[in-house]
Parts: structure tokens; C-alpha cells; sequence
């Protein structure tokens, strides 16, 4: 039995649901000398901002119980840059590239979406309105449903691409959120962004991380983002790309069930890079087994 | 760029040393023909997802087949670690960062090592030949002092319980050492070990190279988490990938 693992998210197609997230991938060079990036269903690029940003002072990372905390502060090196640089690389790599932007004013995520718009190369946006660890931008648009309003439907001028937004599970209606990025024209909601936590020293007292707070990544946040992931799917009919704590296809079969038409894995490549190969064996043995010829009749199959 | 591999290995052996040290040998064939001396490897101590992250160690040595690590018990997932026995299976990432450079022109050279600092050591004196090589090293007290695979060793202890009282570096600049443009440092320790040691080598403009640590989750260069200040510009360094080995006026700590 042949098994299709293709699937559509808005105007773009996976050749499998596996698609690799903002921040775990660097600009895909770093993944591409030992990854065949063909295999995978897209990468999506660290943000990028107009400006470079050097990122929050150490300790940027700490682990906490089966999760970790991370605060990097969305280090990226610019818009120009990236164009200068980072395209020509990505258009080598046979890779399904989703750019991913993040911006401190609507103005700004309009000027990144259309300087990028002209590249063959990328082929749909995310924009990250959720970053919990800049002080400017980033959670304050997640938060605000007028802005993340806003921010679609100005994009969505600039653009033809797909464009996906990233929502914040530090909010307690993430449903409306969708339904806002439904009405704007946008093509798909990914979910989540990580949780805001800290750690402390009992010893200093003091925070562990210098920026006090950080993200919440990891195993330990899955039982949330399939939560919000189900919350969505029960009442906007929109594309959802699921991540959080994705460490296996188990997880991932999870995820298509409460509703994600793909997925996004993070945290997961930093402990096994190559986790993203051994998701995709898993779902084509999980597909056989249960007579599943397309994996996206999968989504949204939950019994409740 | 080298490439990363994954190479489940099988534990040889898992010796306690000290208190806290141990020494651990796991067959891991590819990654021990590949890998070179300040480099290393991340850790994967269990199969569950706590502790979640690998924990990366340097490369202490390598035996034929086999790759040494010299770690030191601090916390969950070096407990978990020293746990391990022989035939049990650890998947090993390697081969990490960049490693010590030891073909320029030197004649004598000087490791410096304070406490679990000395574990890369060994594998960089294997590699040296034909110099002079003298080890200052230094530990909390007599009981904790590991000189496994060092040559021609100098101590110090902070309680003066063994060798001189005070730390590896006291040691390293109390002994009249002849310093000059033909020696070549190497070190590795607590990084205010290490700001000292810079400090004293910009003085007196001497060559040396130290191998640094920091928080990270990902080990090759993707997750940003473990940034050193650059000293040339206002950037950032990677320890994983820049480092962890840095020449000395590299970076500011
Ligand atoms: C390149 C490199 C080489 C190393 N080589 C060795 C070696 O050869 N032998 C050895 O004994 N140790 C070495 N270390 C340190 C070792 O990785 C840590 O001691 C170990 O990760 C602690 O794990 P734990 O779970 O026992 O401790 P925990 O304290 O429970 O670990 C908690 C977290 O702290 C992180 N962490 C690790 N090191 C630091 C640090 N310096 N500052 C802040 N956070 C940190 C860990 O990654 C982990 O996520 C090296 C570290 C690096 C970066
Ligand atoms: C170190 C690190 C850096 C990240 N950087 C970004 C980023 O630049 N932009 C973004 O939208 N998300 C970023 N994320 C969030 C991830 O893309 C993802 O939403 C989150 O980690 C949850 O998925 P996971 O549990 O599979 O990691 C980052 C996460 C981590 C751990």
C-alpha cells in the first residue's frame, strides 16, 4: 500500500507534515550538511527583524523538568543580511522554506513581508506575534486581538504567499485569535509559541536566566498546545500547524487528531536533530497498520 | 565543518576515581576516528525525557575503539550518569565544536587545569609530540585531585592539604616558568580562573588558548543559548560552534 504523507496548508503542499520550527533550524545551513532537507515538509527560518538584534545577555537557556526555558531574544541577523546572505544559501538547500518574522510595529512586519515577497525561494510567511522574550513587540501584539486583526490584513495586502500566524498560548482565547486571523485573509494559524516560566536559584535567589523570564519548551508543554490546538479546531475552520513538545510520531498522531493538518517539531532537534526522519518512518508504520492512505484524513478525527 | 553523528555506544567501563570524578569508556568507533582534542560530545544519560537534554563533555581521550569522558557528578544528570554500567547503551553526539590548535610553532606546553577543567587534557598530550609539556593543576583539596592521563604535573589545593595553597593559576605564576614566544598555554576551568588567566596573558602578550563552558541546549551552533562576548566586536560568540576551544583575546568573559 502506497502511503501519501502529503498535505495542503493553504496554497502550500508538504510533501509530508513535518515541518521544522523557527529557532530549531537556524537559517537551514546549519541543519542542511547533515540533513537531506528534501525529505522534510518545509523549515521554517529563525525570525528575522528589519534591524539585526543581538539578543539578551547570558544565561540565555536552563532546563527544567522535562522542558527547558529559553530567553535567546530573538537574535537574528537582520533583514539585509538575510537577504544578502541567507537567501542565496537557502536557494540551494531543496527545501520547502517558510520565513518566519518577527517585528516590533505593523509597519515593520509589512516592510519584511514585502522585501522578502520577490524570493522564489520562500514560500510562505510566519509571522511570529507571540515571542515572549523581547520587551518591545513580540507578546504584546499575541496579546491584542485588534493588532493580530491588523497585522493579518495588512500582510495579506503585501502578499500572495501563504501566510501562517503564530499564536500565543499565554492568553486564555486563543480560538478568537484564529477566527481574527480567518476573517483577515490569513491561511493558517501554527500553535503554539512557548509559555512564559522562570527558574530561580534557591541559593542566590536569584533568576537563572538574565532576562528573568523565558520560554517554555519541550515535553512538559504538550498537554497545553494540543489543548489550544483542539480549542481551535473545534471552533474556526482554519489550517492549524500543532507543535509543543513533539518528541515522537505518537505525538505527532496526536496533534492531527485534535485537529493540526501538520506539525512543527522544535526542542526535539536539539536532542535528536535527526528526530525529524524517525518521526516520518513512524507515520508511515502508523498509517499502514491503520489502512490510512492519505495521512491528512487524519486531522481532526478526534472522538469526543 | 565536521559532521554530527549519533552513535549509540556501548559502556567499556565507568570508573569512580574520586568523590565526585569519574571516568567513563564507551565504544563509540566512528566519532573516536573522527574526533579531535577540545572537542566534544553531548550526552544523552537517559532514555526518558528527564533529564531532557544532552549534557555535553569533553573528549577526554581515545582508545582505539573506544572514547574517554572525565566528568564530575554535580547534578541530575551526572548522577544519573555515574549510575550507568558497563554493556549498558548511551547515545552519543559527536564530534563537537572546534578544538585546540596545536601545530603552530611552540616548544614548550603549559596546560593549566583547574578542578574537572583537566578533563580535555589527556587527548591533547597524546596528540603533541616532540615539546615540552608541563600540567599546573588544581583541585578543592588532596582527595579531589585527578591527574589521569597528564604528564609532568604541578598542584595546587585551595585548603593546601596537597602541593601549593592556592589556585592552578597562583601555581602557574609562582613557578618561574620561562615564558616567552615559544610557549604555548592551554586551559580549562571556572571561567574566573580562566578571566584571570586572559588577564595575565594579554600582559605579558603570551599565546594561549581556553576551552570554555556555558548553559546550552543544542551543542552545534542551532539554539543561540550558549553566547560568550566577542572581544573585536559587539557580538556574540557560540561556545558550541565558535568555541569551545577561543584563542585568549577572542573573547571577554
Ligand atoms: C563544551 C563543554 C565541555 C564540558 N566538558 C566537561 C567534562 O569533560 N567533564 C565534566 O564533568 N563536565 C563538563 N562540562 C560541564 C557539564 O556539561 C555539566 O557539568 C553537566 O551538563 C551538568 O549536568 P547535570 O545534569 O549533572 O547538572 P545540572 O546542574 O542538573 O544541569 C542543569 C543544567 O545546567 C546546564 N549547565 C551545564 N553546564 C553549565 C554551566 N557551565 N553553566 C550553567 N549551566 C550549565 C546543563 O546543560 C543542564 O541543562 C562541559 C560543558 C561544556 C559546555
Ligand atoms: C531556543 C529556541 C529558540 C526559538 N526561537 C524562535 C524564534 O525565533 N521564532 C519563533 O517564532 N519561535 C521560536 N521558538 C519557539 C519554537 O519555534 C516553538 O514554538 C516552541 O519551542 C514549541 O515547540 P517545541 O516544544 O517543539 O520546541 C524558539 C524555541 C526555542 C527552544
Amino acid at each position: 500500500m502506497e502511503i501519501d504523507l502529503s498535505v495542503n496548508i493553504g496554497k502550500l503542499k508538504l510533501c509530508n507534515p513535518i515541518v521544522l520550527a523557527s529557532g530549531t533550524v537556524g537559517y537551514g545551513e546549519e541543519v542542511a550538511n547533515f540533513l537531506d532537507l528534501s525529505k522534510i515538509g518545509a523549515i521554517i527560518t529563525k525570525s528575522i527583524s528589519l534591524k539585526p538584534r543581538r539578543g539578551n545577555s547570558p544565561q540565555r537557556i536552563v532546563e527544567t523538568s522535562s522542558g527547558m526555558l529559553n530567553a535567546i531574544g530573538l537574535a537574528n541577523v537582520g533583514l539585509d543580511e538575510f537577504v544578502k546572505t541567507k537567501i542565496p544559501i537557502l536557494e540551494k538547500l531543496n527545501s520547502n522554506v517558510i520565513c518566519n518574522i518577527a517585528a516590533s510595529s505593523i509597519e515593520e512586519y509589512v516592510e519584511c513581508t514585502k522585501a522578502l515577497n520577490e524570493f522564489e525561494i520562500i514560500k510562505a510567511f510566519e509571522i511570529n506575534v507571540s515571542c515572549p522574550n523581547v520587551k518591545e513587540g513580540g507578546l504584546i501584539f499575541g496579546n491584542d486581538l485588534t493588532a493580530v486583526g491588523k497585522i493579518t490584513s495588512e500582510i495579506r495586502v503585501a502578499t500572495n504567499k501563504t501566510i501562517i500566524i503564530k499564536l500565543s498560548p499565554n492568553n486564555s482565547n486563543i480560538a478568537e485569535f484564529a477566527k481574527v486571523v480567518k476573517q483577515e485573509g490569513g491561511d493558517a494559524v501554527s500553535a503554539i509559541n512557548t509559555l512564559i516560566g522562570t527558574a530561580f536559584d534557591i541559593y542566590t535567589k536569584k533568576p537563572i536566566l538574565k532576562n528573568i523570564t523565558g520560554g517554555l519548551s519541550g515535553p512538559a508543554i504538550k498537554p497545553v498546545a494540543l489543548a489550544k490546538v483542539l480549542e481551535i479546531s473545534r471552533s474556526v475552520d482554519i489550517p492549524i500547524i500543532g507543535l509543543g513538545g513533539i518528541m515522537n510520531w505518537k505525538d505527532v498522531v496526536e496533534f492531527m487528531i485534535v485537529g493540526a493538518s501538520a506539525v512543527q517539531i522544535g526542542t526535539v532537534n536539539f536532542i535528536n536533530p535527526f528526530a525529524a526522519y524517525e518521526i516520518i518512518d513512524g507515520l508511515i508504520k502508523y498509517c499502514k497498520n491503520n489502512s490510512i492512505i492519505n495521512i491528512s484524513q487524519l486531522t481532526g478525527t478526534y472522538q469526543i | 565543518m565536521n559532521k554530527i553523528i549519533i552513535e549509540n555506544s556501548i559502556i567499556e567501563s565507568n570508573d569512580k576515581l574520586t568523590e565526585s570524578i569519574y571516568l567513563l569508556k564507551v565504544h563509540s568507533p566512528i566519532i573516536a576516528s573522527k574526533i579531535k582534542p577540545g572537542q566534544f560530545c553531548n550526552v544523552k544519560v537517559s532514555d526518558t525525557d528527564y533529564p531532557l537534554l544532552r549534557r555535553p563533555f569533553s573528549i577526554c581521550d581515545v582508545e582505539n575503539h573506544l572514547i574517554v569522558f572525565l566528568y564530575q557528578v554535580v547534578g541530575v544528570g551526572t548522577e544519573i550518569l555515574a549510575q550507568k554500567m558497563e554493556g549498558e547503551v548511551l547515545s552519543i553526539l559527536g564530534p563537537l565544536g572546534n578544538g585546540f590548535n596545536f601545530d603552530d610553532d611552540f616548544e614548550t606546553a603549559i596546560i593549566i587545569g583547574g578542578g574537572i577543567g583537566v578533563a580535555p587534557f589527556p587527548f591533547l598530550i597524546r596528540n603533541i609530540t616532540n615539546k615540552k609539556i608541563v600540567s599546573y593543576i588544581g583541585f578543592r583539596n588532596k582527595n579531589e585531585i585527578v591527574d589521569y592521563g597528564l604528564t609532568n604535573c604541578k598542584y595546587a589545593t585551595d585548603d593546601g592539604s596537597f602541593g601549593l595553597k592556592g589556585t592552578c593559576i597562583d601555581l602557574f605564576k609562582s613557578e618561574n616558568t620561562i615564558l616567552n614566544s615559544k610557549t604555548k598555554i592551554f586551559a580549562c576551568g571556572p571561567n574566573p580562573m580562566l578571566k584571570s588567566l586572559i588577564e595575565y596573558c594579554s600582559d605579558k602578550n603570551l599565546n594561549c588558548e581556553v576551552s570554555l563552558e556555558s548553559a546550552m541546549a543544542c551543542g552545534f551552533g542551532i539554539c543561540q543559548g550558549c553566547v560568550v562576548e566577542s572581544k573585536e566586536d559587539d557580538e556574540y560568540k557560540l561556545v558550541c560552534k565558535d568555541g569551545p576551544v577561543f584563542k585568549f583575546n577572542e573573547i571577554k568573559l
